[in-house]
């Protein structure tokens, strides 16, 4: 039953981890880039979601200052999590300006085509 | 006036400039200004290391915000003196710089690159200087995302493959940090590092500390590339572009030692990672391992900047060595070495640099008979190489003087018989460049060669100078290093 | 000037020397040489202007900067660093002349790198001399290392490359690996470094560790070649003849044993080691070596690689008497540095004058060329007999003392070896002595072109073992030798210095013995 209360209470916190793993999981499993970057971005969601999910103070509403609110979730990991996104999306950006570079050099974004045809070099 | 504002100007300047470069398009104007902006952080830098030595830390509060609430830039002997190394090693590169990337990479995308380069040294400056930990973690993506564009900017198309190998990792280890800081935030509700070290002591071994103890040291180490996390890095610094690998090799691992350092001894303290998670001894296994490896497979490199990589990620291992013994010794051997290697590498980097300017290829058989062509290239890369196999009169000798010094000092000879043993593995690497240049015939289809440009070799020897010059007249980086150890350890003893 | 002038002087001027023939280089050779000449006087005067304060009593000392806390590089002249000293640099004149004869006369390449090498060279080996603590003749050590890394590989032919590898490979590795080791350790446990009369280590590093402090000393100084790591000495005759003679028979391989009785002498400390035993290992080690090499230098035909291997042997003399470690065996190992320098140098001399000449290498073709190259010969038989240890020449000083004290220390096996290695010196030294004078020319049985010798070029030496190389030239002096004559008054005269040199020495050895005394442990064992 404990198992099944820390689920229900703490269900965010699950999500992260399968988000987190599903995307290491493609990040290291699959030669696609395309699908590298899928999975990176999963990877990079997941801690988003981490970050928002211990903001949250119980009973809190959303950090705006409102008549007769005592208590709001903490706003500072929302800004963070701002940030961290701009990072995520430039990151994801760089990456496929990079995976267009590497489709226009080898003809493939296949990681093990593109190993097959640099061991010629 | 302005002298308060240094710690801030520090990051700003190439900060700003960076996105004046793209509009530079007239021939050098956006070197000229990159080069401009290197050079006044390295004296900005130059001048807050001295008054950190006689006046201690500064500290800056970003818009007036008071810390812990606000972002903090805390500039201590630790970070004054990584500050020093990257941007005064930058600048003599960024001489280098001209030149070699107007032959690799052509007139139209030269201020371009030189945006990108600022971003990566202010983002480097960034990560050394700030006292917030979530802001460490902005600026190091801020470098590392211009770093990939750097080092997608190889000649090679191999570069872009090794470019985005080295994103997707080093976006895992950057989301590990900020793994590692959400976790440290969760429980302790602050950024700022000196009230996260305070608050931290109280929740002892409490897992979720632990956890982010694990994130914030495996996200450091693949920054640091440290063995076995190392595997992006032989390929970007072999398909950049030469003042690239140069600049990286000198730069981009050290802040990482750097990141490693803070987190392991100023945040979490040397108490807790040494003596309640004895972190000491994993560490210098993996960098004693790593050591043996990378150097054994520098060996069998045929491509020497690939050579130089592998032995970068030896020379790390020998920071860490240091540092995982937790005294003052080993702790101030890890910063010399991280200061003198920046010089070594760079040196070798930028010779080899000279070499692909006039020969094309780094290849051990484009090497034949340089010595007799580039006599001032190869006499560059011998005296950098006599440094990184640590002989007399070299900054190399200082850093294995005082690795081997402090492995003795905790009576750990086992690793100081193979440290030395290791640097055998050196002149066996870096006698194979140098055997073809002076003992093999050049090609014989091969054109006439000339020495490199004046330009290229000036900032080579400058940099050899610099390998000989803190090989005798130890007390900047010597000196450094044990202010920076004692104030990290402070009065801690394994 | 004061001594304390004349060190930097004596230890820079070769350096300034060396930018002077850099400068000059090759398009004004005589220049050049001229300035090397001139370099190696100045540099012997400033050696010799200290004598007379060390003489005194004096430990003229001189520090230069310190390159980490508390380990300067300091330079300090006591008795036995100044009679290294005094050997270096005097040779080096006589060697300066000799090499302007060799080079030229067989037409070598790249001879203002040559000639620079060496002057830096000299100038490590000073270094070495005088050096105050073991930091700084470590520094100096490697210094010498990598600058006659070179001139070994100064042909830079497939050969020399093997060489270099050998040379440099052995040299490095057991500097790095064990002498660094043992400086780190000692400076871990003593907290000093310096050469201090008593030694350092006495109370502070006992038993099986200093046993192995022991090991780490005298296997890390390679340049003493103790077996097994003796093979960069024969690897390193690939060099031109005047390198192996002043370098790999008195500056190198003498800076390695003469940092043996350093270590010896002012880091262990004689008492120390003779209460502890520790370096008893070493007299069976040294013996080994003296009697091995000497065998296998009965093997070699060619006339260098003989010559490499006596080195070998002989050094493990001065090893052997530092092991023991009585006064009177490490002032036998003292003088054997002197007289085994001009006996070894007079042989090597030879050697090369033998090259120039008739750019013969091996011992079976010198049937008969006494008569046509008397001096040469018979200076050759004067530096044999002073490396056997026969009067009327110096050698006999430093065996006789060697000798007194393994017997005095009761070191039987000591005594046994010395006296054979005497009977296979003169098994492996006369031969060609008396091939050169006494057996008829060899009649050769095909005819070479007859061309005048000695104008061949190329590299005529070096290839240590290989039989029937570099053909032609081996067939120029058919006929018994016809128009082979005496080499270059540049190549003869030096060696036939250094032969009245073994002479005198034995005449004149009680000023080497005045001086040695000077130092405390020595002083007194004569009265």
């Amino acid at each position: 039953m404990d198992f099944v209360d820390g689920f229900a209470t703490h269900y965010n916190y699950w999500i992260v981890i399968i988000l987190m793993m599903t995307g290491f999981y493609l990040v290291i499993a699959r030669p696609n880039m395309v699908k590298q970057l899928v999975g990176l971005s999963l990877f990079q969601g997941s801690m988003f979601i981490l970050y928002i999910s211990f903001a949250y103070v119980t009973g809190g509403s959303a950090p705006i200052i409102v008549e007769g609110e005592q208590s709001y979730a903490n706003p500072l990991p929302h800004v963070l999590i701002l940030t961290a996104i701009v990072v995520g999306i430039s990151t994801t950006a760089v990456g496929l300006a990079l995976v267009v570079r590497i489709h226009q050099a080898f003809g493939t974004i296949e990681e093990d085509e593109i190993h097959d045809l640099t061991r010629e070099d | 006036m302005i002298s308060e504002h240094l710690p801030v100007l520090q990051v700003v300047v190439p900060l700003i400039a960076a996105p004046i470069c793209i509009l530079l398009r007239r021939d050098d104007t956006a070197w000229g200004l990159a080069t401009l902006a290197t050079w006044i952080s390295f004296i900005i830098a130059g001048s807050m290391f001295v008054e950190v030595q006689s006046a201690g830390a500064l500290s800056y509060a970003l818009g007036s915000w008071p810390a812990p609430w606000g972002i903090q830039y805390l500039v201590d002997p630790l970070n004054a003196f990584v500050l020093l190394v990257v941007s005064g090693v930058s600048a003599v590169v960024m001489l280098f710089a001209r030149d070699s990337i107007l032959d690799e990479l052509g007139r139209e995308r030269e201020n371009l690159f030189y945006c990108a380069y600022l971003l990566v040294f202010a983002g480097l400056l960034g990560v050394t200087i700030t006292h917030d930990a979530f802001n460490l973690f902005v600026f190091l993506e801020i470098s590392s995302l211009a770093t990939y564009v750097l080092i997608a900017a190889g000649r090679d198309r191999r570069a872009l493959v090794a470019s985005f190998q080295y994103l997707i990792i080093g976006t895992i280890g950057a989301t590990f940090i900020v793994l590692g800081v959400g976790f440290l935030y969760a429980m302790t509700g602050t950024l700022n590092m000196a009230d996260l070290a305070d608050r931290v002591r109280a929740y002892d071994t409490n897992p979720a500390i632990i956890v982010a103890y694990a994130f914030l040291v495996i996200g450091a180490t693949i920054k640091l590339a440290l063995f076995p996390l190392h595997l992006w890095l032989p390929n970007a610094y072999t398909f950049a572009p030469s003042m690239v690998s140069a600049f990286l090799a000198a730069t981009a691992t050290k802040v990482g030692f750097y990141v490693l350092m803070r987190f392991v001894f100023t945040v979490f303290g040397p108490e807790f990672s040494f003596d309640t998670l004895s972190v000491g001894l994993p560490l210098a296994i993996l960098a004693i391992v790593g050591i043996f490896a990378t150097s054994i497979v520098a060996i069998f490199q045929n491509d020497v900047k690939r050579m130089l990589a592998y032995s970068s990620v030896a020379q790390i291992g020998y920071m860490v060595l240091g540092m995982s013994l937790a005294t003052t010794t080993g702790v101030a051997a890890g910063l010399i070495h991280l200061f003198n290697h920046s010089l070594i590498k760079a040196a070798l980097f930028c010779s080899v640099g000279c070499i692909v300017y006039r020969l094309g290829s780094s290849h051990i058989n484009s090497f034949a008979g340089a010595g007799r062509r580039m006599p001032w290239t190869m006499a560059a890369f011998c005296a950098g190489g006599v440094s990184l196999i640590g002989l007399p009169m070299t900054a190399g000798f200082i850093s294995k003087w005082y690795i081997i010094l402090a492995l003795l000092e905790r009576g750990w000879w086992p690793i100081a018989v193979l440290l030395v043993v290791s640097s055998i593995l050196a002149v066996i690497y870096i006698w194979r460049a140098v055997e073809p240049a002076y003992f093999r015939e050049p090609p014989a289809d091969a054109g006439p060669v000339s020495e490199a440009p004046l330009v290229l070799l000036t900032a080579t020897w400058i940099l050899v100078f610099a390998n000989i010059w803190f090989g005798i007249e130890t007390s900047l980086n010597v000196g450094g290093a044990f202010a920076a150890a004692e104030s990290l350890l402070s009065g801690y003893a394994p | 000037m004061s001594a304390e002038v004349l060190i930097p002087i004596a230890i820079f001027a070769p350096l300034v020397g060396m930018v002077l023939i850099l400068l000059s280089g090759d398009e004004r050779p005589n220049q050049r040489d001229a300035m090397m000449v001139l370099t190696s006087v100045v540099t012997f005067a400033a050696v010799a202007g200290i004598v007379p304060e060390v003489e005194a009593g004096g430990r003229p000392r001189v520090e230069l900067l310190e390159i980490v806390p508390g380990l300067p590089i300091a330079f300090e002249v006591e008795p036995l660093g100044m009679l290294f000293g005094l050997i270096a640099s005097f040779l080096w004149i006589i060697t300066s002349f000799y090499g302007i004869g060799y080079m030229r006369g067989h037409h070598e390449k790249n001879q203002t790198r040559f000639f620079a090498c060496f002057a830096v060279a000299i100038s490590a080996a000073l270094g070495v001399a005088f050096s105050a603590n073991m930091f700084t003749l470590f520094v100096a050590y490697e210094v010498l290392t990598l600058s006659t890394y070179p001139l070994v590989a100064h042909h830079q032919d497939h050969e020399a490359q093997r060489g270099g590898r050998i040379y440099l490979g052995i040299l490095l590795t057991t500097s790095i690996c064990l002498l660094l080791i043992a400086i780190v350790w000692t400076w871990v446990a003593a907290g000093t470094l310096d050469f201090t009369p008593g030694g350092i280590l006495a109370g502070r590093v006992q038993g099986p560790e200093l046993a192995i402090l022991f090991f780490l000393y005298m296997y890390g100084i390679g340049k003493a070649a103790l077996m097994p790591i003796h093979s960069w000495l024969p690897a390193a005759m690939v060099a031109p003849t005047p390198v192996s003679a002043l370098l790999h028979a008195v500056a190198v391989v003498k800076a390695g044993v003469f940092t043996v009785l350093k270590v010896v002498i002012y880091i262990f400390g004689l008492e120390h080691l003779v209460d502890t035993g520790v370096s008893q290992w070493f007299v069976y080690v040294a013996g080994f070596t003296v009697i091995a090499a000497s065998c296998i230098a009965l093997t070699k035909d060619n006339l260098k690689a003989r010559l490499a291997y006596s080195t070998v042997s002989q050094l493990s003399y001065i090893v052997l008497g530092a092991a023991i470690a009585t006064p009177f065996a490490i002032l036998g190992s003292a003088m054997h540095i002197a007289m085994h320098a001009f006996g070894k140098i007079t042989l090597f001399f030879c050697a090369g004058a033998i090259m120039v000449a008739t750019h013969k290498t091996k011992i079976s073709q010198l049937n008969g060329l006494g008569r046509r190259m008397p001096f040469t010969f018979f200076a050759f038989f004067l530096g044999a007999l002073c490396v056997i240890g026969a009067p009327p020449l110096g050698g006999i000083w430093s065996k006789w003392h060697l000798l007194m004290g393994a017997y005095d220390a009761g070191q039987i096996i000591a005594v046994g070896v010395l006296l054979l290695s005497t009977v296979l010196n003169i098994a492996y030294l006369l031969p060609p002595v008396v091939r050169a004078f006494l057996l008829p020319p060899k009649a050769e049985p095909d005819h070479g072109d007859g061309s005048e010798a000695g104008h061949g070029g190329g590299h005529g030496e070096g290839h240590n073992d290989a039989p029937g190389d570099h053909g032609s030239d081996d067939h120029r002096g058919d006929d018994g030798g016809r128009g082979i004559r005496e080499a270059p008054a540049l190549c003869v005269v030096p060696l036939t210095l250094t032969a009245i040199g073994c002479l005198i020495l034995f005449f004149l050895a009680e000023p080497l013995f005045g001086l040695l005394e000077g130092i405390s442990e020595l002083g007194a064992i004569r009265q």
